[in-house]
């Protein structure tokens, strides 16, 4: 209300003020004439004597405006105006805006909620990942990211230490759970008490896993995640105190975690309690992550420096049994190398993430001088008005504040579309991207974001518009009304600025299409590769696991397996079936330990560690890993606990020189136990993905006498990986097929992880291919913006350059020498762009390093290629509108005078 | 558009002081005010109207004063300014402390001829 009476109080203020002048210059008159001047000359004294009547007008009504605003708003006004007046130049601005500050407000999005986000707990900050570093533990260095801890591990660090509020430690499994519906396979997550304490995040009904449920003599209890919850019991709050069966044992529910709750980064369908039993702990068994939460005000530095005193504690403490030495992990030098959880969560794909961001802004960088060469076209015919009007008294800052609030209004409006571009790139990121980016279900489209996109538009509409504003503001008012412009082509000055931003955008779309290009190399040179498989899109694959009570004799589990692996032969189409107990990148190691080839002396007496594998016979034949020599298991091997096993070629090069020299050699595991003798050697398989090299491999048949049991006792595979080649790998019929041969032999168990080798193989290039796809859509858009630019600086040139030509053609030249004389200044623009680029590129490309597979960042085929592309496109770019130069009538050109 | 370019800006503040002390008197139009200036400083001061109008919105503003409909000399309907409460206030401790100020400005004149 107080507004509406100030606008109509207002209105009065400037009636009144205009009565008053208008009176004022009366008055004069009258009083002239009656001095004796004549009316007429009386009349004009008067408004001479008072000045600019307007002038004084609006300066007194200033005095109740918000001047500024308002003439920001009559700006506005006037902005919108002009747009609409060329919606082609509009639109194609704001979709470049849109597209552009829509990618990169999905990228930051992702960045955001991965990277810049803390984790979903209290006191994030306070988490710490418990990983140790063992730099003498030769073998593990070269797969893994540091050593795990061990229950014995957990019990003295979380007793002794000094620096945790709380620790705890957690490992994934499966688990089969029965009487529901169909047996179902679910994903467990297996805690230690102090895990949920650690994380903080009370439950949604009941109550957590509490210490007495870490009895493993006490009452079997197990807390549901909320999707288990609302899918198996449809959020039902009785369900607390009912019981199901996992693993064929009753448990009793007594708590519910609340939606969105993960164990650090996994998600799970029932929490179970690990439960230790004390009196069979043993140092080994480095299978469990650690998670802690420090005290208020402490650092990690402390924790480590608290840990390390408590290592030479356990190995005091524990042993692998009697007539082990256990200060045997001395020589392992294990120390603490704890970091905070979210380092540990993010992992590696932070450094992905950097470089698509920096990717997306790159593009946009370039978007914006485009903008900001079309603007300056656009200005360039505003040039006569923006003269006319700074002679006219108005000021360079009045000038350039308005052709800033052009490109900024543009921006803004290309902003309000960006965040649904955006939320559509979202959706396709989190689609394309590597399915194993961290906390994925985190990322949307938040307030952050939402900031993002508005200070991106708000920065790229003052980046774009203040160069076409600082140019026009400055120029020189009489030189373009005097005519010159019409008659003469422009200065060199007026060409420059635009000549500088072609330069810049060629720089910038090297440096994408080098990046572009290595990471195409790359691609091809880890699909060069062999994997140590063939033909993966025909091999189907799928998990089985058998626990102790469902099936106890592990003479029947073996059996059971065989049946399985007849019946699955016997599906139409089927070639071959056989099984392990993990297939190639598949990220699950079955088994690291010691292995001792005869007659060798080991540095320290230690042999390093071996990846162990455990395979059935037909295993290495439906892979389609090479038999290198020797023969394979058979399953008179497996059922006869015979003492043999295979190898992998690097490891029987290493041990014996040869894959052939291999055969009949022998190999134990610690010193009292009998001599295996090797069997076969097969090729070398990329275990852990097409980038790390091929780990050495000991296979054992699928059953075998367990060596760290004290007792004689047979050690079958429960958990294990069928591999099935056949032409109908992965249909939907095939899939019925497999699950039933499976049924067939045992109703009880879940056909899990059902998936073709190929989909394995393609997630272990994921983040090559996502990085891949990125970085080609950003080099082609920076390509085409490049092409477009260089043809708009050239096309424009011939336009403005019109008389001049004619002139020239009238004179004589060549119209191949004007031509060429075209597409030379483009070239030699695009060189010193290719020059500045290649430079900066050779610094870029050293971050990228990482994500780089076989071959150099400096790879001289791609920098060689990619300039070359460029100076084409640059040729091709300017040689189309220099033909129409060439084509440029000298009559005509001299006669629109 | 300087009329007379021999004649110097007025100081910050001084066209306002003069205003409000030329209402005090008695209420006027802006005319009248130009006029009875002019006259009062006996042809010494011009006050430019390019100048006077924004000044008296300023004043106004800050209700210092008021206007209201009132009839020209010659009979048109006008605006008429009049000095409010405030007016008079703000006029006086103006007043004082330009008096001050031409005392130090002729003080330190006075000694640098002597």
């Amino acid at each position: 209300m107080q507004v509406l009476s100030r606008l109509f109080d207002r209105r009065r203020r400037f009636d009144d003020i205009s009565v008053s002048i208008q009176e004022h210059i009366r008055e004069r008159a009258e009083e002239l004439i009656d001095e004796g001047v004549a009316r007429d000359e009386a009349e004009r004294a008067a408004r001479r004597e008072f000045g600019n009547v307007t002038l004084a007008q609006e300066r007194s009504r200033e005095m109740w405006q918000w001047s500024t605003l308002e003439s920001i708003l009559a700006d506005l006004k006037l902005t919108f105006r002009r747009l609409r007046k060329s919606p082609g130049f509009t639109a194609t601005i704001l979709l470049t805006l849109a597209i552009g500050i829509g990618a990169n407000t999905a990228v930051f999005s992702v960045l955001n909620s991965v990277l810049l986000k803390p984790l979903p707990y209290p006191d994030a900050d306070r988490l710490v990942a418990l990983w140790l570093n063992a730099p003498g533990a030769s073998g593990l260095a070269n797969f893994s990211h540091g050593l795990q801890l061990s229950s014995s591990m957990y019990l003295t660090f979380s007793e002794r230490n000094q620096t945790f509020e709380s620790m705890g430690v957690w490992t994934m499994g499966t688990a089969n759970v029965t009487g529901l519906a169909e047996p179902e396979e679910v994903h467990t997550a297996l805690i230690s008490d102090g895990v949920l304490e650690t994380l903080a995040v009370p439950p949604v009904a009941g109550r957590w896993l509490s210490k007495a449920d870490q009895d493993p003599h006490g009452a079997k209890t197990v807390m549901l995640s909320y999707g288990y919850w609302q899918r198996r019991f449809g959020g039902d709050p009785s369900v607390i105190g009912r019981s199901i069966a996992v693993d064929s044992e009753a448990r009793g529910i007594v708590g519910v975690m609340p939606r969105g709750f993960r164990v650090v980064d996994q998600d799970f369908d029932l929490l179970v309690p690990l439960a230790f039993d004390r009196s069979n702990q043993k140092l080994a068994g480095f299978g469990y992550d650690g998670i802690a939460r420090l005290k208020p005000g402490l650092e990690i530095e402390q924790a480590n420096a608290d840990v390390s005193r408590l290592i030479p504690v356990w190995m005091d403490s524990w042993s692998n049994g009697p007539g082990t030495n256990p200060h045997y992990y001395k020589i392992w030098r294990i120390a603490p190398a704890f970091h905070s959880l979210k380092q540990q969560v993010i992992g590696n794909i932070g450094n992905v993430l950097w470089v698509v961001m920096a990717t997306v802004g790159l593009v946009m960088l370039i978007a914006c001088t485009n903008i900001a060469n079309l603007l300056m076209v656009r200005a360039e015919s505003r040039q006569h008005e923006l003269s006319i009007r700074a002679a006219l008294g108005a000021g360079r800052r009045r000038i350039g504040r308005e052709l800033l609030t052009e490109s900024v209004s543009l921006a803004l409006m290309g902003g309000v579309i960006a965040p649904v571009v955006g939320y559509a790139g979202l959706r396709l990121l989190v689609a394309i991207g590597p399915a194993n980016l961290p906390r994925l279900s985190e990322v949307s489209l938040d307030a952050r974001s939402l900031g993002f996109a508005f200070l991106l538009s708000l920065i790229s509409g003052l980046l774009f518009g203040s160069i076409p504003a600082l140019k026009y503001a400055f120029t020189d008012a009489t030189g373009a009304i005097s005519g010159a412009n019409r008659t003469a082509s422009a200065g060199r000055a007026r060409q420059h600025s635009r000549n500088v931003l072609v330069i810049a955008q060629v720089a910038m779309a090297l440096v994408l299409l080098v990046s572009a290009l290595l990471m195409i190399r790359t691609f091809a040179a880890l699909r060069n590769v062999a994997p140590g498989f063939t033909d993966a899109e025909h091999l189907q694959t799928m998990r089985i696991w058998i626990p102790e009570l469902l099936v106890a004799d592990p003479q029947v589990v073996t059996r059971i397996e065989q049946s399985i692996t007849e019946k699955l032969a016997a599906i139409p189409g089927v070639t071959s079936v056989g099984f392990g107990g993990a297939l190639p990148m598949e990220r699950t190691d079955p088994n690291w330990d010691e292995i001792r080839v005869e007659g060798k002396n080991y540095q320290g007496g230690e042999p390093p560690l071996r990846l162990f594998n455990y395979v059935s016979p037909g295993y290495f034949n439906t892979l389609g890993t090479n038999l290198v020599a020797g023969r394979a298991f058979t399953w008179s091997d497996v059922y006869g606990l015979r003492p043999v096993v295979m190898v992998s070629e690097n490891f029987a090069r290493e041990s014996w020189g040869s894959a052939s020299s291999a055969i009949g050699k022998r190999v134990r595991q610690f010193k009292n136990m009998p001599w295996l003798e090797v069997i076969g050697v097969v090729e070398d398989v990329r275990q852990h993905g097409v980038d790390e090299r091929s780990p050495a491999i000991v296979y054992w048949p699928a059953m075998i006498n367990d060596p760290y049991s004290q007792e004689p006792q047979i050690q079958p595979s429960r958990v294990v990986t069928f591999v099935i080649r056949s032409k109908r790998a992965g249909t939907e019929s095939f899939i019925g097929e497999v699950q039933r041969a499976v049924w067939a032999i045992n109703s009880n168990l879940p056909v899990a992880s059902v998936q073709t080798m190929q989909e394995i193989y393609a997630r272990s290039l994921a983040r090559t291919s996502f990085t891949l796809v990125m970085l080609a859509i950003a080099g082609t858009m920076a390509l085409a913006l490049g092409v477009i630019g260089i043809y708009g600086v050239i096309s424009y040139a011939v336009s403005q350059r019109t008389r001049e030509i004619g002139i020239r053609l009238a004179l004589g030249a060549q119209k191949s020498e004007l031509k060429w004389m075209f597409v030379r200044s483009a070239l030699v623009l695009t060189t010193v762009g290719v020059a500045i680029g290649v430079g900066t590129a050779g610094a870029v490309v050293q971050l990228m390093k990482s994500l780089l597979f076989g071959i150099s960042p400096l790879d001289p085929l791609t920098f060689l290629t990619v300039p070359v592309v460029l100076v084409a496109a640059a040729g091709l770019a300017s040689y189309l509108p220099a033909r129409r130069a060439a084509a440029v009538n000298p009559v005509e050109a001299l006669r629109a005078e | 558009m300087a009329k007379n370019p021999e004649q110097r800006d007025l100081f910050a503040g001084a066209l306002e002081i003069m205003i409000l002390q030329s209402l005090r008197l008695k209420p006027m139009h802006g005319y009248a005010l130009v006029k009875h200036i002019k006259e009062v400083s006996e042809n010494l001061l011009q006050v430019e109207e390019g100048s006077l109008y924004p000044a008296l919105q300023r004043l106004l503003r800050e209700g210092l004063l008021e206007s209201e409909t009132g009839i020209s000399a010659k009979g048109r309907p006008t605006r008429i300014y009049r000095l409010t409460e405030k007016g008079v206030r703000h006029l006086e401790k103006e007043v004082a402390s330009f008096e001050k100020m031409f005392t130090g400005i002729t003080r330190v004149l006075a000694y640098a001829k002597a």
